[in-house]
Protein backbone atom coordinates (compact mmCIF):
# COMPACT_ATOMS: atom_id res chain seq x y z
CA UNK A 1 0.00 0.00 0.00
CA UNK A 2 1.34 3.64 -0.70
CA UNK A 3 1.46 6.02 2.21
CA UNK A 4 -0.11 9.40 1.16
CA UNK A 5 0.28 12.21 3.19
CA UNK A 6 -2.25 13.51 5.19
CA UNK A 7 -2.73 16.99 5.33
CA UNK A 8 -4.83 16.63 8.59
CA UNK A 9 -3.67 15.98 12.07
CA UNK A 10 -5.08 13.34 13.89
CA UNK A 11 -3.40 13.27 17.32
CA UNK A 12 -3.75 17.71 17.26
CA UNK A 13 -7.34 16.36 16.26
CA UNK A 14 -8.20 13.60 18.98
CA UNK A 15 -6.80 16.79 21.56
CA UNK A 16 -10.44 17.89 20.79
CA UNK A 17 -12.36 15.49 21.28
CA UNK A 18 -12.52 15.13 25.23
CA UNK A 19 -14.47 12.03 25.06
CA UNK A 20 -12.08 9.98 23.31
CA UNK A 21 -9.29 10.55 26.96
CA UNK A 22 -12.27 7.87 28.56
CA UNK A 23 -11.44 4.08 29.18
CA UNK A 24 -14.17 1.39 28.59
CA UNK A 25 -13.70 -1.81 30.45
CA UNK A 26 -10.44 -0.88 31.35
CA UNK A 27 -9.42 0.03 27.32
CA UNK A 28 -8.67 3.05 25.91
CA UNK A 29 -12.09 3.76 24.02
CA UNK A 30 -11.78 3.13 19.99
CA UNK A 31 -15.25 4.88 19.06
CA UNK A 32 -16.03 3.17 15.66
CA UNK A 33 -19.97 4.12 15.65
CA UNK A 34 -19.48 7.07 13.67
CA UNK A 35 -22.33 6.66 11.55
CA UNK A 36 -24.91 6.31 14.35
CA UNK A 37 -23.70 9.58 16.26
CA UNK A 38 -20.22 11.02 16.23
CA UNK A 39 -18.26 12.37 19.29
CA UNK A 40 -18.01 16.30 19.71
CA UNK A 41 -15.36 18.61 20.31
CA UNK A 42 -15.00 20.94 23.17
CA UNK A 43 -15.55 24.02 20.55
CA UNK A 44 -19.16 22.58 20.29
CA UNK A 45 -19.96 21.24 24.12
CA UNK A 46 -17.88 24.74 24.95
CA UNK A 47 -20.53 26.37 22.43
CA UNK A 48 -23.88 25.15 24.06
CA UNK A 49 -22.05 25.61 27.52
CA UNK A 50 -21.98 29.26 26.78
CA UNK A 51 -25.24 29.64 25.14
CA UNK A 52 -26.82 28.71 28.39
CA UNK A 53 -24.36 30.92 30.51
CA UNK A 54 -24.54 34.09 28.31
CA UNK A 55 -27.34 34.75 26.01
CA UNK A 56 -29.83 32.42 26.55
CA UNK A 57 -33.13 34.01 25.65
CA UNK A 58 -35.99 33.18 23.22
CA UNK A 59 -35.97 34.25 19.52
CA UNK A 60 -37.12 36.53 16.53
CA UNK A 61 -39.79 38.53 18.99
CA UNK A 62 -37.62 39.83 22.09
CA UNK A 63 -37.19 43.37 21.71
CA UNK A 64 -34.06 43.38 24.89
CA UNK A 65 -30.28 42.49 23.78
CA UNK A 66 -30.32 38.51 25.06
CA UNK A 67 -33.05 37.97 22.48
CA UNK A 68 -31.41 40.21 20.10
CA UNK A 69 -28.45 38.49 20.23
CA UNK A 70 -29.85 34.84 20.74
CA UNK A 71 -31.32 35.36 17.40
CA UNK A 72 -27.98 36.52 15.68
CA UNK A 73 -26.61 33.49 16.51
CA UNK A 74 -29.40 31.10 15.79
CA UNK A 75 -29.71 33.00 12.07
CA UNK A 76 -25.65 33.02 11.91
CA UNK A 77 -25.46 29.62 12.11
CA UNK A 78 -28.02 29.26 9.38
CA UNK A 79 -25.87 30.87 7.24
CA UNK A 80 -23.10 28.41 8.20
CA UNK A 81 -24.86 25.70 6.84
CA UNK A 82 -26.08 27.37 3.84
CA UNK A 83 -22.62 27.96 2.78
CA UNK A 84 -21.37 24.59 4.03
CA UNK A 85 -23.37 22.91 1.25
CA UNK A 86 -23.86 25.52 -1.22
CA UNK A 87 -27.39 26.52 -1.24
CA UNK A 88 -28.29 29.42 -3.30
CA UNK A 89 -30.42 31.12 -0.34
CA UNK A 90 -30.07 31.16 3.16
CA UNK A 91 -33.39 30.59 3.49
CA UNK A 92 -33.28 27.24 2.05
CA UNK A 93 -31.93 26.23 5.38
CA UNK A 94 -34.76 24.54 7.55
CA UNK A 95 -34.08 24.09 10.70
CA UNK A 96 -35.35 20.68 12.36
CA UNK A 97 -34.81 17.96 14.65
CA UNK A 98 -32.57 15.29 12.46
CA UNK A 99 -32.67 13.79 9.07
CA UNK A 100 -35.65 11.88 9.95
CA UNK A 101 -38.08 14.69 10.68
CA UNK A 102 -36.77 16.34 7.10
CA UNK A 103 -37.85 13.52 5.10
CA UNK A 104 -41.40 13.65 6.92
CA UNK A 105 -41.78 17.26 6.45
CA UNK A 106 -41.50 16.70 2.95
CA UNK A 107 -43.67 13.77 2.85
CA UNK A 108 -46.51 15.80 5.08
CA UNK A 109 -46.45 19.06 3.20
CA UNK A 110 -45.12 18.48 0.06
CA UNK A 111 -46.43 14.83 -0.26
CA UNK A 112 -49.58 15.46 0.51
CA UNK A 113 -50.25 18.25 -1.63
CA UNK A 114 -48.44 16.28 -4.57
CA UNK A 115 -48.97 12.70 -4.95
CA UNK A 116 -52.22 11.33 -6.19
CA UNK A 117 -53.37 7.85 -6.76
CA UNK A 118 -51.64 6.21 -9.37
CA UNK A 119 -48.44 8.07 -8.73
CA UNK A 120 -45.10 6.44 -8.58
CA UNK A 121 -42.41 7.66 -5.58
CA UNK A 122 -38.84 5.55 -6.65
CA UNK A 123 -36.66 4.40 -3.54
CA UNK A 124 -33.04 2.86 -3.80
CA UNK A 125 -33.19 -1.29 -1.59
CA UNK A 126 -29.83 0.48 0.55
CA UNK A 127 -32.66 3.31 2.07
CA UNK A 128 -32.61 3.84 5.78
CA UNK A 129 -36.20 2.77 6.88
CA UNK A 130 -36.39 6.84 7.61
CA UNK A 131 -36.66 7.40 4.15
CA UNK A 132 -39.02 4.72 3.18
CA UNK A 133 -41.55 4.37 6.02
CA UNK A 134 -42.41 8.34 5.35
CA UNK A 135 -43.00 7.12 1.81
CA UNK A 136 -45.12 3.92 2.98
CA UNK A 137 -47.62 5.79 4.96
CA UNK A 138 -47.96 8.59 2.32
CA UNK A 139 -48.27 6.28 -0.32
CA UNK A 140 -51.18 4.49 1.62
CA UNK A 141 -52.67 7.60 2.13
CA UNK A 142 -52.90 8.64 -1.46
CA UNK A 143 -52.81 4.89 -3.14
CA UNK A 144 -49.55 5.80 -4.73
CA UNK A 145 -47.09 3.71 -6.09
CA UNK A 146 -44.01 2.66 -4.82
CA UNK A 147 -40.58 1.07 -6.80
CA UNK A 148 -37.15 0.20 -4.66
CA UNK A 149 -34.06 0.38 -7.29
CA UNK A 150 -31.96 -2.58 -6.68
CA UNK A 151 -28.12 -2.84 -6.04
CA UNK A 152 -25.54 -5.48 -7.83
CA UNK A 153 -23.07 -7.25 -5.93
CA UNK A 154 -20.41 -4.51 -5.14
CA UNK A 155 -23.51 -2.57 -3.31
CA UNK A 156 -23.71 0.00 -6.25
CA UNK A 157 -27.47 0.84 -8.23
CA UNK A 158 -28.57 -1.27 -11.08
CA UNK A 159 -28.10 1.83 -14.06
CA UNK A 160 -30.46 -0.45 -15.86
CA UNK A 161 -33.38 -0.08 -13.08
CA UNK A 162 -32.35 3.70 -12.53
CA UNK A 163 -33.33 4.67 -16.13
CA UNK A 164 -36.40 2.32 -16.69
CA UNK A 165 -37.92 2.47 -13.10
CA UNK A 166 -37.89 6.44 -13.08
CA UNK A 167 -40.99 7.04 -15.58
CA UNK A 168 -43.40 10.11 -16.13
CA UNK A 169 -45.89 8.44 -13.82
CA UNK A 170 -42.95 8.90 -11.25
CA UNK A 171 -43.07 12.22 -9.02
CA UNK A 172 -40.38 11.95 -6.47
CA UNK A 173 -37.18 9.66 -6.00
CA UNK A 174 -35.44 9.63 -2.81
CA UNK A 175 -32.29 8.20 -2.42
CA UNK A 176 -29.38 8.06 0.25
CA UNK A 177 -26.00 10.27 -1.07
CA UNK A 178 -24.03 7.36 0.79
CA UNK A 179 -25.56 4.37 2.23
CA UNK A 180 -25.64 3.81 6.27
CA UNK A 181 -24.56 0.18 5.74
CA UNK A 182 -22.80 -0.33 2.61
CA UNK A 183 -21.13 3.19 2.23
CA UNK A 184 -22.04 3.03 -1.37
CA UNK A 185 -21.78 6.80 -2.83
CA UNK A 186 -24.89 7.26 -5.32
CA UNK A 187 -24.90 9.17 -8.14
CA UNK A 188 -27.50 11.63 -6.89
CA UNK A 189 -26.68 14.33 -9.77
CA UNK A 190 -27.39 11.60 -12.52
CA UNK A 191 -30.54 10.30 -10.77
CA UNK A 192 -31.65 14.22 -10.45
CA UNK A 193 -31.21 14.72 -14.09
CA UNK A 194 -32.76 11.59 -15.55
CA UNK A 195 -35.36 12.61 -12.20
CA UNK A 196 -35.84 16.18 -13.62
CA UNK A 197 -36.18 14.95 -17.63
CA UNK A 198 -39.39 12.81 -16.26
CA UNK A 199 -40.71 15.90 -14.08
CA UNK A 200 -39.90 14.47 -10.72
CA UNK A 201 -38.64 15.68 -7.56
CA UNK A 202 -35.58 14.04 -6.29
CA UNK A 203 -34.86 14.13 -2.53
CA UNK A 204 -31.46 13.11 -0.77
CA UNK A 205 -30.60 11.61 2.22
CA UNK A 206 -27.23 13.10 3.09
CA UNK A 207 -26.87 11.90 6.43
CA UNK A 208 -23.76 10.20 5.83
CA UNK A 209 -22.35 11.97 3.42
CA UNK A 210 -22.57 16.00 4.77
CA UNK A 211 -20.41 14.20 7.94
CA UNK A 212 -17.62 13.23 5.55
CA UNK A 213 -17.25 15.03 2.32
CA UNK A 214 -18.02 18.13 0.23
CA UNK A 215 -21.30 18.40 -0.79
CA UNK A 216 -22.71 21.31 -3.38
CA UNK A 217 -26.53 21.18 -3.11
CA UNK A 218 -26.81 23.51 -5.73
CA UNK A 219 -24.10 21.10 -8.28
CA UNK A 220 -26.44 18.30 -7.11
CA UNK A 221 -29.04 19.71 -8.77
CA UNK A 222 -31.15 17.94 -5.71
CA UNK A 223 -34.76 19.34 -4.56
CA UNK A 224 -34.74 18.85 -0.89
CA UNK A 225 -31.88 17.18 1.16
CA UNK A 226 -31.85 16.10 4.60
CA UNK A 227 -29.03 15.41 7.03
CA UNK A 228 -28.32 15.48 10.73
CA UNK A 229 -26.26 17.57 12.87
CA UNK A 230 -25.23 14.79 15.48
CA UNK A 231 -23.23 13.02 12.43
CA UNK A 232 -21.13 15.62 11.69
CA UNK A 233 -19.92 16.92 15.68
CA UNK A 234 -22.60 18.90 16.37
CA UNK A 235 -25.35 18.17 19.36
CA UNK A 236 -28.03 16.12 18.88
CA UNK A 237 -31.88 17.14 18.23
CA UNK A 238 -30.68 19.43 15.35
CA UNK A 239 -31.14 18.94 11.81
CA UNK A 240 -31.58 20.37 8.49
CA UNK A 241 -33.95 20.43 5.64
CA UNK A 242 -32.83 22.05 2.81
CA UNK A 243 -35.55 22.83 -0.24
CA UNK A 244 -35.12 24.53 -3.43
CA UNK A 245 -36.85 28.09 -2.48
CA UNK A 246 -39.63 27.41 -5.20
CA UNK A 247 -40.54 24.03 -3.72
CA UNK A 248 -40.74 25.54 -0.17
CA UNK A 249 -42.77 28.30 -0.82
CA UNK A 250 -45.75 26.76 -2.78
CA UNK A 251 -45.98 24.22 -0.32
CA UNK A 252 -47.99 23.86 2.75
CA UNK A 253 -47.01 24.60 6.17
CA UNK A 254 -45.53 21.43 8.40
CA UNK A 255 -46.40 21.99 11.99
CA UNK A 256 -48.98 25.44 13.29
CA UNK A 257 -48.49 27.08 16.00
CA UNK A 258 -45.99 29.88 16.87
CA UNK A 259 -43.27 31.61 15.47
CA UNK A 260 -44.42 30.55 11.55
CA UNK A 261 -47.43 32.73 11.14
CA UNK A 262 -47.93 36.34 9.84
CA UNK A 263 -50.89 36.85 11.58
CA UNK A 264 -53.55 34.77 13.30
CA UNK A 265 -57.56 35.61 13.33
CA UNK A 266 -60.47 33.46 14.22
CA UNK A 267 -61.19 32.37 10.52
CA UNK A 268 -57.58 31.46 9.91
CA UNK A 269 -54.07 32.46 9.92
CA UNK A 270 -51.50 33.61 7.32
CA UNK A 271 -47.66 32.33 7.37
CA UNK A 272 -44.44 33.61 7.59
CA UNK A 273 -41.92 33.87 4.78
CA UNK A 274 -39.04 31.22 4.21
CA UNK A 275 -37.72 29.35 6.27
CA UNK A 276 -39.94 30.32 9.58
CA UNK A 277 -43.04 29.38 7.75
CA UNK A 278 -41.62 25.71 8.48
CA UNK A 279 -40.22 26.17 11.98
CA UNK A 280 -43.38 26.12 14.42
CA UNK A 281 -42.70 26.79 18.26
CA UNK A 282 -39.26 27.20 19.97
CA UNK A 283 -36.51 25.85 17.98
CA UNK A 284 -33.88 23.86 19.46
CA UNK A 285 -31.74 27.46 19.52
CA UNK A 286 -28.62 25.85 21.45
CA UNK A 287 -28.60 22.90 19.25
CA UNK A 288 -28.66 25.26 15.89
CA UNK A 289 -25.51 27.24 17.36
CA UNK A 290 -23.63 24.35 18.25
CA UNK A 291 -24.25 23.11 14.84
CA UNK A 292 -22.79 26.28 13.54
CA UNK A 293 -19.77 25.32 15.52
CA UNK A 294 -19.20 22.11 14.50
CA UNK A 295 -19.94 23.93 10.52
CA UNK A 296 -17.13 25.94 11.29
CA UNK A 297 -14.20 23.32 12.74
CA UNK A 298 -15.07 21.28 9.94
CA UNK A 299 -14.16 23.74 7.39
CA UNK A 300 -11.44 24.29 9.36
CA UNK A 301 -10.29 21.33 8.67
CA UNK A 302 -11.65 20.80 5.04
CA UNK A 303 -14.28 18.85 3.86
CA UNK A 304 -11.49 17.50 0.69
CA UNK A 305 -8.87 17.17 3.54
CA UNK A 306 -11.53 14.78 5.77
CA UNK A 307 -12.93 13.00 3.09
CA UNK A 308 -9.12 12.19 2.08
CA UNK A 309 -8.26 11.13 5.03
CA UNK A 310 -11.27 8.37 5.57
CA UNK A 311 -10.33 7.19 2.12
CA UNK A 312 -6.83 6.91 3.27
CA UNK A 313 -8.02 5.06 6.59
CA UNK A 314 -11.11 2.88 4.84
CA UNK A 315 -8.77 1.89 2.82
CA UNK A 316 -5.89 0.79 5.70
CA UNK A 317 -9.50 -1.19 7.14
CA UNK A 318 -10.64 -3.01 4.08
CA UNK A 319 -6.87 -4.04 3.45
CA UNK A 320 -6.33 -5.57 7.14
CA UNK A 321 -10.17 -6.83 7.36
CA UNK A 322 -9.83 -8.57 3.89
CA UNK A 323 -7.13 -10.78 5.00
CA UNK A 324 -8.94 -12.18 8.58
CA UNK A 325 -10.76 -15.69 7.91
CA UNK A 326 -13.82 -15.91 7.82
CA UNK A 327 -14.61 -12.60 6.96
CA UNK A 328 -17.18 -11.22 4.66
CA UNK A 329 -17.56 -7.75 3.32
CA UNK A 330 -20.35 -5.87 2.01
CA UNK A 331 -19.81 -3.34 -0.29
CA UNK A 332 -17.53 -2.20 -2.86
CA UNK A 333 -14.10 -2.73 -1.91
CA UNK A 334 -12.75 0.74 -3.99
CA UNK A 335 -12.70 3.44 -1.57
CA UNK A 336 -13.30 6.23 -3.97
CA UNK A 337 -16.64 5.11 -4.42
CA UNK A 338 -17.69 4.19 -0.64
CA UNK A 339 -17.96 6.48 2.28
CA UNK A 340 -15.89 4.96 5.56
CA UNK A 341 -18.74 2.67 6.54
CA UNK A 342 -18.00 -1.04 6.70
CA UNK A 343 -20.66 -3.90 7.45
CA UNK A 344 -19.04 -7.14 7.96
CA UNK A 345 -19.45 -10.78 9.24
CA UNK A 346 -17.15 -13.12 10.61
CA UNK A 347 -17.79 -16.49 9.74
CA UNK A 348 -21.13 -17.38 11.90
CA UNK A 349 -20.37 -15.54 14.52
CA UNK A 350 -23.27 -13.30 15.18
CA UNK A 351 -22.89 -9.86 14.86
CA UNK A 352 -24.38 -8.98 18.12
CA UNK A 353 -21.77 -11.39 19.80
CA UNK A 354 -18.44 -9.67 17.64
CA UNK A 355 -20.31 -6.50 19.05
CA UNK A 356 -20.02 -7.89 22.74
CA UNK A 357 -16.36 -8.96 22.20
CA UNK A 358 -15.47 -5.34 21.10
CA UNK A 359 -17.14 -3.78 23.59
CA UNK A 360 -14.99 -5.58 25.99
CA UNK A 361 -11.85 -4.53 24.43
CA UNK A 362 -13.51 -0.85 24.50
CA UNK A 363 -13.85 -1.20 20.46
CA UNK A 364 -17.41 0.49 19.96
CA UNK A 365 -19.10 -0.58 16.95
CA UNK A 366 -22.61 -1.00 15.70
CA UNK A 367 -24.22 -4.60 14.85
CA UNK A 368 -27.93 -5.41 13.92
CA UNK A 369 -29.93 -4.36 10.64
CA UNK A 370 -28.73 -0.54 10.80
CA UNK A 371 -32.19 0.60 10.58
CA UNK A 372 -32.38 -1.05 6.61
CA UNK A 373 -34.17 -4.06 6.96
CA UNK A 374 -35.18 -4.41 3.18
CA UNK A 375 -31.65 -4.06 2.47
CA UNK A 376 -30.70 -6.74 4.88
CA UNK A 377 -33.58 -9.19 3.46
CA UNK A 378 -32.07 -8.02 -0.25
CA UNK A 379 -29.09 -9.42 0.56
CA UNK A 380 -30.57 -12.17 2.87
CA UNK A 381 -28.90 -11.84 5.87
CA UNK A 382 -29.84 -11.04 9.31
CA UNK A 383 -27.62 -8.65 10.49
CA UNK A 384 -24.49 -6.96 9.88
CA UNK A 385 -21.52 -5.82 12.24
CA UNK A 386 -20.92 -2.10 11.45
CA UNK A 387 -17.22 -0.45 11.51
CA UNK A 388 -17.71 3.59 10.37
CA UNK A 389 -14.85 6.12 10.96
CA UNK A 390 -14.00 9.31 11.64
CA UNK A 391 -11.12 12.29 11.62
CA UNK A 392 -9.95 11.13 14.99
CA UNK A 393 -9.81 7.33 14.24
CA UNK A 394 -6.16 6.34 13.74
CA UNK A 395 -4.74 3.25 11.53
CA UNK A 396 -3.16 1.87 15.35
CA UNK A 397 -7.03 1.76 16.70
CA UNK A 398 -7.98 -0.25 13.06
CA UNK A 399 -4.95 -2.45 14.60
CA UNK A 400 -6.56 -2.76 17.77
CA UNK A 401 -9.72 -3.96 15.88
CA UNK A 402 -8.25 -6.56 13.73
CA UNK A 403 -6.67 -8.09 16.60
CA UNK A 404 -10.02 -8.21 18.77
CA UNK A 405 -11.46 -9.55 15.36
CA UNK A 406 -9.03 -12.46 15.78
CA UNK A 407 -9.33 -12.48 19.00
CA UNK A 408 -13.38 -13.70 18.44
CA UNK A 409 -12.49 -15.76 15.60
CA UNK A 410 -10.45 -17.94 17.98
CA UNK A 411 -12.85 -17.69 20.35
CA UNK A 412 -15.49 -18.97 18.40
CA UNK A 413 -14.01 -21.74 16.25
CA UNK A 414 -14.75 -25.16 17.38
CA UNK B 1 -8.27 -15.90 24.64
CA UNK B 2 -10.64 -15.20 27.28
CA UNK B 3 -14.00 -13.34 27.85
CA UNK B 4 -15.65 -12.31 30.40
CA UNK B 5 -19.46 -12.77 28.58
CA UNK B 6 -18.48 -15.95 26.95
CA UNK B 7 -17.52 -18.38 29.43
CA UNK B 8 -16.39 -21.89 28.00
CA UNK B 9 -19.71 -23.29 29.30
CA UNK B 10 -21.61 -20.59 26.94
CA UNK B 11 -19.52 -21.46 23.67
CA UNK B 12 -19.82 -25.18 24.38
CA UNK B 13 -23.91 -24.94 24.89
CA UNK B 14 -23.57 -22.67 21.65
CA UNK B 15 -21.09 -25.15 19.46
CA UNK B 16 -22.90 -28.45 21.02
CA UNK B 17 -26.18 -27.42 21.53
CA UNK B 18 -28.15 -30.25 23.99
CA UNK B 19 -31.44 -30.91 22.49
CA UNK B 20 -31.69 -29.00 19.51
CA UNK B 21 -33.97 -30.68 16.96
CA UNK B 22 -37.25 -31.83 16.35
CA UNK B 23 -39.49 -34.18 18.68
CA UNK B 24 -41.22 -36.90 17.05
CA UNK B 25 -45.08 -36.04 18.30
CA UNK B 26 -44.74 -33.02 20.27
CA UNK B 27 -47.68 -31.74 22.41
CA UNK B 28 -47.10 -27.82 21.82
CA UNK B 29 -44.85 -25.98 19.73
CA UNK B 30 -43.90 -22.51 20.04
CA UNK B 31 -41.75 -19.97 18.46
CA UNK B 32 -40.85 -16.73 18.89
CA UNK B 33 -37.78 -13.84 17.72
CA UNK B 34 -36.28 -10.80 19.04
CA UNK B 35 -36.44 -8.30 16.35
CA UNK B 36 -33.45 -6.45 17.50
CA UNK B 37 -30.95 -9.12 16.45
CA UNK B 38 -33.32 -11.37 14.74
CA UNK B 39 -32.43 -14.21 16.98
CA UNK B 40 -35.13 -17.14 16.53
CA UNK B 41 -35.96 -19.94 18.92
CA UNK B 42 -38.57 -22.86 18.59
CA UNK B 43 -39.29 -24.90 21.76
CA UNK B 44 -41.22 -28.20 21.07
CA UNK B 45 -43.12 -29.73 24.29
CA UNK B 46 -43.91 -33.37 25.25
CA UNK B 47 -45.59 -32.98 28.29
CA UNK B 48 -47.29 -35.73 30.02
CA UNK B 49 -49.38 -35.56 33.91
CA UNK B 50 -48.61 -31.81 34.11
CA UNK B 51 -44.89 -32.10 34.19
CA UNK B 52 -42.26 -31.98 30.61
CA UNK B 53 -41.49 -35.60 29.85
CA UNK B 54 -38.87 -34.33 26.67
CA UNK B 55 -38.09 -31.18 25.05
CA UNK B 56 -36.11 -30.05 21.92
CA UNK B 57 -35.51 -26.69 20.60
CA UNK B 58 -34.66 -25.04 17.06
CA UNK B 59 -32.99 -22.09 16.58
CA UNK B 60 -30.70 -19.38 15.01
CA UNK B 61 -28.66 -16.50 16.19
CA UNK B 62 -26.53 -15.16 18.65
CA UNK B 63 -24.51 -17.61 21.24
CA UNK B 64 -26.15 -16.13 24.43
CA UNK B 65 -29.54 -16.81 22.90
CA UNK B 66 -28.24 -19.93 21.82
CA UNK B 67 -26.79 -21.29 25.02
CA UNK B 68 -29.29 -20.23 27.27
CA UNK B 69 -32.54 -21.91 25.49
CA UNK B 70 -30.35 -25.14 25.25
CA UNK B 71 -29.31 -24.96 28.98
CA UNK B 72 -33.04 -24.07 29.70
CA UNK B 73 -34.33 -27.70 28.02
CA UNK B 74 -31.54 -29.25 30.12
CA UNK B 75 -33.21 -28.08 33.86
CA UNK B 76 -36.92 -27.89 32.58
CA UNK B 77 -36.99 -31.77 31.93
CA UNK B 78 -39.36 -33.24 34.71
CA UNK B 79 -40.68 -29.96 35.79
CA UNK B 80 -44.21 -29.58 36.63
CA UNK B 81 -45.86 -26.74 34.64
CA UNK B 82 -46.19 -24.60 37.19
CA UNK B 83 -42.87 -24.89 37.82
CA UNK B 84 -41.68 -23.59 34.15
CA UNK B 85 -44.10 -20.78 34.82
CA UNK B 86 -42.48 -19.77 38.27
CA UNK B 87 -39.09 -19.82 36.26
CA UNK B 88 -37.79 -16.15 36.17
CA UNK B 89 -34.97 -13.58 34.89
CA UNK B 90 -32.72 -14.63 38.04
CA UNK B 91 -32.95 -18.70 37.26
CA UNK B 92 -31.74 -18.03 33.01
CA UNK B 93 -28.82 -15.87 34.52
CA UNK B 94 -27.40 -18.48 36.51
CA UNK B 95 -27.72 -20.73 34.34
CA UNK B 96 -25.71 -18.56 32.50
CA UNK B 97 -23.25 -17.83 35.18
CA UNK B 98 -23.25 -14.35 33.96
CA UNK B 99 -25.14 -11.28 33.81
CA UNK B 100 -24.87 -10.01 29.95
CA UNK B 101 -26.00 -6.35 30.39
CA UNK B 102 -28.84 -4.59 29.60
CA UNK B 103 -28.31 -4.73 25.69
CA UNK B 104 -27.85 -8.09 25.55
CA UNK B 105 -30.12 -9.39 28.70
CA UNK B 106 -32.72 -9.78 25.51
CA UNK B 107 -31.23 -12.56 23.77
CA UNK B 108 -30.88 -14.58 27.10
CA UNK B 109 -34.66 -14.23 28.28
CA UNK B 110 -35.56 -15.31 24.58
CA UNK B 111 -35.53 -19.32 25.48
CA UNK B 112 -37.65 -18.58 28.24
CA UNK B 113 -39.63 -16.59 26.40
CA UNK B 114 -40.51 -19.47 24.19
CA UNK B 115 -40.71 -21.84 26.82
CA UNK B 116 -43.21 -20.50 28.44
CA UNK B 117 -45.60 -19.44 25.55
CA UNK B 118 -45.39 -23.48 25.10
CA UNK B 119 -46.68 -23.94 28.35
CA UNK B 120 -49.63 -21.34 28.46
CA UNK B 121 -50.63 -22.45 24.77
CA UNK B 122 -50.61 -26.45 26.01
CA UNK B 123 -52.66 -25.04 28.60
CA UNK B 124 -55.13 -22.56 26.68
CA UNK B 125 -54.00 -19.90 29.37
CA UNK B 126 -53.83 -16.16 28.21
CA UNK B 127 -49.92 -15.20 28.19
CA UNK B 128 -49.18 -12.62 31.05
CA UNK B 129 -47.78 -10.00 31.29
CA UNK B 130 -44.55 -11.14 32.72
CA UNK B 131 -44.08 -13.09 30.03
CA UNK B 132 -44.78 -10.66 27.44
CA UNK B 133 -42.56 -8.25 28.70
CA UNK B 134 -39.45 -10.69 29.00
CA UNK B 135 -38.02 -10.13 25.62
Amino acid sequence: MTEKLTTINVSKIRQDFPILKRQVNGKPLIYFDNAATSQKPSVVIETLDNYYREINANIHRGIHKLAEEATLAHEEAREKVAKFINANRTEEIIFVRNATEAINLVAYSWGRANIAAGDKIVLSIMEHHSNIVPWQLLAQEKNAKIEFIKIDREGFLVQDEIREMIDDKTKLVCVAHASNVLGTINPVSEIAKIAHKHGALVLVDAAQSVPHMRVNAKEMDCDFMAFSGHKMLGPTGIGVLYGKSRHLENMPPFLGGGEMIREVHTTGATWKELPYKYEAGTPNIAGAIGLGTAVDYLRKIGMENVHEYEKEITSYALNKMSQVDGLVMYGSPDVKQRVGVVSFNLGDIHAHDLASIMDEEGVAIRSGHHCAQPLMEFLNIPATARASFYIYNTKEEVDVFINVLEKARKLFSP
Amino acid sequence: MSSDIYKDIILDYYRNPRNFGDLPNPDVRAKDSNPLCGDIIEMQLKINDGKVEDVRFKGKGCAISQASASMLTEVVKGKSLDEVKAMRKADVLNLLGIDPGPTRIKCALLGLKVMKLGVYAYLGQAITEEVKQLV
